[in-house]
């Protein structure tokens, strides 16, 4: 999966219409690691009084972050959908900044994928928030036809069917 | 914002929709009925997390409730800055299906400085809830004090001159 991911860069993240909407890009990507940025728009405040990022973008961007890290940690494409998140907000992001999450999937079982991520503006050790979450692993609806392997690379990024 | 504190519970909400960038960009309404809110996420291809079911993106479902959250919190008390987010757990439950979302958040306890606050999204069915949100929120304190919080305080600053809410606050 890592390969294939790699090959469609942001690509993979654009496929999500919500991730296109926000316009989400990939930084970076290795083995069960990825970095995605949100570019700061005003249309995003969630607070006029104090320019701040609102904190669902927050939420959205480390949900995505964290989906793909799950998928770059795979051998073979899976559908994945998020179980839980638990999200702390250390501080509030600079009003006028990007924000950047950094996701690790620091464990896979047979059915569940455990998660951690970081959101930042500028140093990834001065963090905005942090994220701890779990996601199911083949979490395809039994009503859903199975997908054949052959279209996996279109579909890889099956990460947020929440 | 003394002033618009004392307006009825309803137009402050409206008011506070309408001033909010993110709110409007995901198109989120709010219902007032006594002091119940019942928020609405209208349907847009736009929040599509996985084309492929389709399904809702599970931060939108998250950024809804705390939403909720939030402005129940907002309707319930007489402040009009907005209390900070500390930390919130999103269970998802079921896929959200690509059609209007409802939610609505229970207040658990507010206290002097933190707020508890509990909220759940359905769809079709309110007793099949699709997400839910444990909230943590941290009250602003009031407005006569001043600024306090050192974020609150550095972000007024760099956005000072384009928020006419801010100016009002100040007087």
């Amino acid at each position: 999966m890592l390969t294939i991911l790699k090959d469609m860069g942001s690509e993979a993240l654009q496929a999500s219409p919500q991730a296109r909407a926000l316009g989400f890009t990939l930084v970076a990507l290795d083995r069960a690691e990825a970095t995605v940025r949100c570019p700061y728009r005003p249309e995003l405040v969630g607070d006029v009084e104090t320019g701040v990022v609102a904190g669902g973008v927050v939420t959205t961007l480390l949900d995505h972050t964290c989906g793909h890290a799950v998928l770059a940690a795979l051998d073979v494409f899976r559908v994945i959908a998020t179980l839980d998140l638990r999200i702390d907000y250390l501080r509030a992001a600079e009003p006028g900044l990007d924000i950047l999450a950094y996701a690790q999937c620091y464990k896979l079982t047979r059915s569940v994928a455990f998660v951690r991520a970081v959101a930042f503006d500028r140093d990834r050790d001065d963090p905005v928030a942090t994220v701890q979450a779990t996601f199911m692993l083949d979490s395809s609806r039994p009503s859903r036809p199975a997908r054949s392997a052959s279209k996996v690379t279109a579909k890889s990024d099956g990460e947020q069917p929440v | 914002m003394i002033m618009n504190a004392a307006l009825p519970a309803a137009e402050r909400l409206a008011d506070l929709i309408q001033r909010t960038p993110y709110i409007q960009l995901l198109g989120v309404r709010m219902e007032l009925a006594g002091d119940e809110m019942t928020a609405i996420l209208p349907y847009s291809e736009a929040l599509i997390g996985n084309p492929g079911l389709p399904a809702l993106h599970g931060g939108v479902l998250g950024a809804f409730l705390e939403m909720t959250a939030l402005a129940q919190l907002f309707v319930m008390t007489q402040t009009d800055r907005q209390p900070r987010t500390v930390g919130v757990t999103v269970e998802y439950l079921r896929s959200g299906r690509p059609m209007d979302t409802y939610a609505r958040a229970q207040v658990k306890r507010i206290g002097s400085r933190i707020a508890n606050v509990y909220a759940e999204a359905w769809q079709e069915t309110r007793a099949e809830p699709i997400t839910c949100l444990h909230g943590r929120f941290l009250m602003a304190p009031p407005a006569e004090n001043g600024p306090s919080e050192r974020n609150h305080e550095a972000a007024s600053e760099m956005q000072s001159g384009s928020s006419p809410v801010q100016a009002l606050a100040a007087t």
